[in-house]
This record gives C-alpha cells, sequence and structure tokens, in this order.
C-alpha cells in the first residue's frame, strides 16, 4: 500500500479540521495509507510572502525534515504545495533530500489525478456549484489552463467534479479572478481585498451557484467570511470535502 | 508616512464603489478584448518566447547595439544624443528647441518625458507644450498626470470631459457625447500642430541594423506632429533597441494585441532619418536602466514594452486605480519599477499585490511579474522599510512556528480566547480583517485531534 505524508496547513489544522479529515478519508478510500507526522507546523509562506526570508528558511528547514523521505507528500492546498515547489529553492537548494521533496510534493487535485490516475470519481452530489480557481493553483501548479494562456484547455479540478452524479459546475463571467485573498494583502489592502472578494463572491451567486468550491481554504475563508457578514445563502466547501461527500467516504 | 501608502489610496478609490467597478469593468472589457485578439494569432505563446528572447538577448549586448543604432541612424542624417538621466534628456531638448527658436511644441504619446517631467521643464522655460493624443491632451488641460500608460484618461467618465472641454475648448455645455467631444478636440489640436515649430514623439522600437525608429500611435497624431513641423525630436529609453528590423514582426504583433486587443496599431510609422529639408534627433536616455540592468533579479523588467496588459488585468489595478500608485508607470511593471528608483518612497507598491500572478501570464515578453514583486519585497524587508509593528509580527510568528508544542500552545490560547471576548472588542479597530468579514469559526479541536482519534489514538 503506498504510504504518503500529509501535509496539513497549519490553519487547516487549526481552523478547518474537517477538511483534512476530508483529505485524509478520500486518500484511503483510493487505497492509499496517509500518515500525518505530527511535528510539522507552517510551511513559511506567511513571511515569505511577506518579503520576510529570513523568517520562513528555519521553516523551510523544519518542513524537510519532517517529510524528507516519503514517496509523496500530499496537502489539500495549492498555494503551500506551491511555496514547496517553487520556493524553497531560496532556502533549500543542493540540501540533500530537497530535490525529491520537491518533485514528490503535490496538491491533492492534482495527486488524484496525475499520480493515482483518478479518471472519475463515482459519486454524488446534487448541488449548484461554483469552482473557485486559485491563483496558486492555476498559475504556479497549472492545475488549470487558465483564460490568459493560449494553450490547449485542460483542468484537473474540474475533471473530479464534473462526472459527480447531479452536480451542476455554474459558468462564471470571470472564471479565474483571483478573490483578493493573497494572505496578508487580506489585511494589508483590506479594501482592495474585500472589494475583490465581494465581486467574487456576487459572479458565483448571478451565475446560482449554492456552493463555492476550491482547492485552498484560505481563499475560501476569505470569501465565508464576506458571505457571513453579509448573511448571504451561498456557503463554501473544499473540494476534498466535496469529493468526500460525494462519494460517501 | 512619507511617500505613497498605497492601500490609502486604494480605500479612497474603493470608497467610491460605483466609479471603481466602472473602472474595473472598463478595464476588464480590454483585458477580454486582448483575450480574442490573443487567440487569433496561432502560435501566440511562441511569440511571446521569442520576444523575451530577443529582449534578453538585447540587453545582454545593449552596448554593442546602441553603438551600432547610433552608427546607422547617423548615417541617415538622423543626430544621435546620448541622455545619462532626465535632467540631461530635458537640457538635449530644450537645447534644441531654444537654438531654433522653438517656442511652440507638439507632443505625441511618451511614457519616457513623463518620466522626465520634460513638460514642466519647458514651460518653464516659456515653452507651450501640447499633447496631442486625446487622451493625454484631457489629463493635460486638467494639469493630471497619466493614470494608465496606454489609456491616460480611464480614470475620466465621458461626462467628466464633456464639462472640461466645454470650460476649456467652449463646447457645449452638459454635452457628452464622444464623437462630438472628440471632434472637437480633433478642430483644437489642427491648430496646434499647424502652429508648431517642432514635434516630440516617443519611440516604441528602435532598430540597431537599420538605424530607424518606430512609432505605433491609433490617433495618428504622431503622424501630424512630424509631418507638419521641420523638426521632429524621438525620445528613448535605452531598453527600446531591437537588434533586427524583422524582430518587428514579433514585436508588432504582439503590441497592439496585448494593450488593446487590436490586431496592430492603427498607424505603426517607421523613420527613417530625416525628412527632406527637415532634421530628426533622437534622444536616448539612461535615467537608471544601466543600474537596473546590473541586477539580475530586476533586469528582466527591462523588457517591458509598455503594452500595459499588466495593469488591465491585474484586480488590484482595476479596484484602485493608476493614481494609488502614485509612480508614472503603474500597476504590476510599476509597482517593479517605482522602488527600484526610490525603495522608501514607493515601499508599499511591492505589498499592493494579491501575487495572482496573472500579470506575468498576460505580459507579452514573459516577465515574471508576481515573482519580480516577491523579490522587490524581500529587497524592501532586507533594507529595513518594512513598519517596524509588521516586522516583529513575522518574527514572533516564524519563532512561534519553529516550535511544534509552541505553536500548538499558541493556536489552543487563540482558539479559547477568540469565542471568549465580547464581539466589540474582537470586532474593534485594530481588526482589520473583521471589518467587512467574519473571522474563521475556532473549533474546539484540531486536526491532529481528529487524526488521533481515527486512528483508535487519546
Amino acid at each position: 500500500m503506498l504510504t504518503i505524508g500529509l501535509f496539513i496547513p497549519c490553519y487547516i489544522e487549526q481552523l478547518y479540521p474537517q477538511v483534512g479529515m476530508a483529505t485524509l478519508r478520500l486518500l484511503e478510500r483510493h487505497g492509499v495509507r496517509a500518515e500525518y507526522p505530527e511535528q510539522q507546523t507552517c510551511c513559511g509562506q506567511p513571511m515569505a510572502n511577506s518579503g520576510c526570508s529570513a523568517d520562513a528558511a528555519p521553516l523551510a528547514a523544519r518542513f524537510l525534515r519532517v517529510f524528507r523521505g516519503y514517496e509523496y507528500v500530499v496537502a489539500p492546498s495549492g498555494s503551500c504545495v506551491s511555496m514547496v515547489r517553487n520556493h524553497y529553492d531560496a532556502f533549500l537548494e543542493g540540501k540533500p533530500g530537497f530535490d525529491e521533496l520537491r518533485r514528490s510534493t503535490y496538491e491533492l487535485c492534482e495527486f488524484l489525478v496525475d499520480v493515482l490516475k483518478v479518471g472519475r470519481i463515482d459519486g454524488r452530489f446534487p448541488h449548484k456549484v461554483g469552482l473557485h480557481h486559485s491563483c496558486h493553483g492555476l498559475r504556479e501548479l497549472r492545475l488549470a489552463s487558465g483564460s490568459e494562456r493560449r494553450v490547449p484547455g485542460f483542468d484537473k479540478v474540474r475533471s473530479l467534479l464534473q462526472p459527480l452524479e447531479g452536480i451542476e459546475l455554474v459558468e462564471l463571467q470571470r472564471p479565474d479572478e483571483c478573490c483578493g485573498f493573497g494572505g496578508t494583502f487580506s489585511v494589508n489592502e483590506e479594501a482592495v481585498s474585500c472589494m475583490m472578494g465581494k465581486d467574487r463572491i456576487a459572479d458565483h451567486e448571478r451565475a446560482g451557484a449554492e456552493i463555492i468550491t476550491g482547492i485552498d481554504m484560505s481563499c475560501l475563508m476569505h470569501l465565508d467570511g464576506l458571505i457571513r457578514r453579509e448573511r448571504r445563502s451561498l456557503r463554501v466547501m473544499h473540494v476534498a470535502e466535496v469529493l468526500a461527500q460525494a462519494e460517501g467516504a | 508616512m512619507t511617500g505613497v501608502s498605497h492601500p490609502e489610496a486604494a480605500a479612497r478609490f474603493v470608497a467610491d464603489d460605483a466609479r471603481a467597478h466602472w473602472h474595473d469593468q472598463a478595464l476588464w472589457w480590454v483585458r477580454k478584448k486582448r483575450d480574442v485578439a490573443s487567440s487569433a494569432v496561432p502560435d501566440w505563446e511562441a511569440l511571446r518566447d521569442a520576444a523575451a528572447g530577443i529582449k534578453a538577448h538585447t540587453l545582454s549586448r545593449i552596448g554593442d547595439y546602441l553603438e551600432e543604432f547610433e552608427r546607422n541612424a547617423t548615417a541617415r542624417g538622423a543626430k544621435v544624443w546620448f541622455a545619462r538621466d532626465a535632467a540631461e534628456h530635458n537640457a538635449v531638448v530644450h537645447g534644441i528647441l531654444s537654438e531654433r527658436g522653438v517656442t511652440r511644441l507638439v507632443k505625441s504619446k511618451s511614457m519616457l518625458t513623463e518620466e522626465c517631467h520634460l513638460n514642466p521643464y519647458l514651460e518653464a522655460r516659456g515653452i507651450e507644450v501640447t499633447d496631442t493624443d486625446l487622451g493625454e491632451r484631457i489629463v493635460q488641460l486638467r494639469h493630471e498626470p497619466p493614470s494608465h500608460i496606454v489609456l491616460p484618461a480611464i480614470h475620466l467618465k465621458k461626462e467628466e470631459i464633456g464639462e472640461l472641454f466645454h470650460q476649456r475648448l467652449g463646447t457645449e455645455k452638459g454635452a457628452s457625447d464622444p464623437k462630438y467631444l472628440t471632434e472637437a478636440a480633433r478642430q483644437h489640436l489642427r491648430r496646434r500642430f499647424l502652429e508648431a515649430g517642432a514635434g516630440l514623439t516617443g519611440v516604441n522600437f528602435a532598430v540597431a541594423e537599420t538605424g530607424g525608429v518606430v512609432v505605433c500611435t491609433n490617433e495618428g497624431n504622431a503622424d501630424m506632429g512630424t509631418t507638419l513641423p521641420p523638426i521632429h525630436i524621438a525620445c528613448m529609453g535605452v531598453e527600446k533597441l531591437v537588434p533586427r528590423r524583422q524582430d518587428l514582426a514579433v514585436f508588432l504583433r504582439l503590441l497592439a494585441r496585448s494593450a488593446t486587443g487590436q490586431p496592430v496599431t492603427t498607424y505603426t510609422t517607421h523613420f527613417h532619418g530625416p525628412r527632406r529639408a527637415g532634421e530628426l534627433h533622437i534622444v536616448v536616455v539612461d535615467n537608471g536602466r544601466s543600474a537596473q540592468l546590473g541586477d539580475k533579479v530586476f533586469r528582466r523588467s527591462l523588457a517591458c514594452i509598455r503594452c500595459g496588459a499588466c495593469m488591465n488585468t491585474c484586480p488590484v489595478f482595476r479596484r484602485s486605480g493608476g493614481y494609488s500608485y502614485g509612480f508614472i508607470v503603474p500597476g504590476p511593471i510599476g509597482s517593479i519599477l517605482a522602488p527600484g528608483r526610490d525603495a522608501s518612497a514607493y515601499r508599499t507598491l511591492p505589498f499592493a499585490s494579491s501575487l495572482c500572478g496573472s500579470c506575468t501570464d498576460v505580459c507579452p515578453v514573459r516577465i515574471d511579474l508576481h515573482h519580480e514583486l516577491l523579490a522587490m519585497r524581500q529587497e524592501i524587508v532586507r533594507r529595513g522599510m518594512l513598519p517596524a509593528w509588521k516586522r516583529a509580527g513575522m518574527k514572533l510568528a516564524g519563532w512561534v512556528l519553529r516550535f511544534g508544542w509552541l505553536y500548538r500552545l499558541a493556536a489552543w490560547i487563540a482558539r479559547r480566547a477568540i469565542p471568549a471576548l465580547p464581539r466589540g472588542l474582537l470586532y474593534s479597530r485594530w481588526n482589520s480583517w473583521g471589518r467587512q468579514r467574519e473571522l474563521p469559526p475556532m473549533p474546539r479541536e484540531t486536526f491532529r485531534d481528529l487524526y488521533r482519534r481515527h486512528h483508535g489514538r487519546p
């Protein structure tokens, strides 16, 4: 049985444990033993994205110590995986095991599609769903082709959701505009961040979505904060929750 | 705080919700036009690769190409001037004009002369300067800088332009029909073209191999300004060079499609030496570009062809307006160029981005804009320009997260304390997250707790 290292981002561990559990059950259902190394904390992205590289460096080193040796490391987050894959070289270049770690760290949907070759998930999810493409998943991990580039179209996240029985994926006017979370941007640039978030929600609402789903709980946390403040009827669910619920896992 | 505070300026822009949404939608419309236009080119991504490659090559041998360009342009009868900085550039232009007794200058669009603050320099010396690009003329009449490098008056509505023209050009009060207003501007500018002693243009591309310069406009104003008066002054930054004429086949296909979604600009004029009985002066300006070329991270931004695509796609620019950046080039590219000039004054700009990366994917010359923004953030921190409380916060968080037990303890306290606080205190002024958003739920149990139970452990 394939054993992977389960990388649960700090804010999911603390604030959205059910997303971690959905990820775990989903992986187990697809024949993977997911091991959660309890020494993990945070990948260091908030510090790195604020330009505070020196504060992120020890966390990158810690991440390598914790996860070194796993055949795969899987996380229910695009931006944390991008941190490891695209930004850790500044801290860990040449360190033993780093190259393997970088190549073996996957976002959940990407792992299901590219490694486990899950063609379709058998399950039922009779809801109108808006798919929010988080930017780092889209443009740093290339989980989908994106609206900017002129390349053959593909979408790994949608390919998992689409075949679910009863699901209706709504068409958005702006299919991949940023929600405005952006880590510390959400508080540094509060006004623009919230306007971006409200515009995203309005797009999903106009399209008739009941649920906004995405691969990054951080974007969804921001959108959910706005939705609850304004008492809107939409709700947010991580893709792992949608898939796990659909499978009855 | 001295310098530009993007968050504050942006908040003021966002406060006028209707206008901010109108601005967002106007620019998104241009972005969509760009998507359509780029789809019509079969090898769009290969074209971007080619452009990036040509730029990287040219910048790596810029000295050689500048010499080749000077040689060839001179052989064609142009006079090539080199200016180290903005002051030298302005002095050269003024010298050319004053020696010939020119008191009236017509200009077509040139971001470089905006960068050098040429207009006020010449006006202070008794020269009447008329910007002849319609958008540029509008902002000039309002005594404002452009708010966008391709669409200088995109922050204004047609009613505001109607009012401005009523006051300055004598159009009917309340008239806001774009056709009527454009016609009024056209008549007004015609007189200026006829009266001018010299015409100044920017340069989109300068070809080393031929010594020619290429100017792209949609209004034909550069052509009017260089055909009527006998003297043509073309001002360019050193980075405008391309080696060969055939390279234009790459850049001209990318430029207008990226900028406005047109297949090509309405006018693409190639100037090879002066016209008969005329003069052509080409002023080549460094103004900090060599220093930028010496920086292995930020040199990539020198490849910029000023198409403005990164602004049109930027979700922050669209909602904060060009003026919120306080620099002549706003948006993602401006947020790299501005702190490159003055890190302290523009230290908030690299943070005026959610790092969504859309700019990187539309850039026709493949500048990795969002990674450069991140690198500029590091530079700001390295120079000690991040506010002390933010720096301390990051240091503290980074330190806590180095110890599993400490992280868990701190998080446990937060999850218990936050729900216990009275709402008035929790959502007080210091909580910038909570101004418009609810805080996330604070569950009793963590993933670790659930994971342990899942495996039958306590």
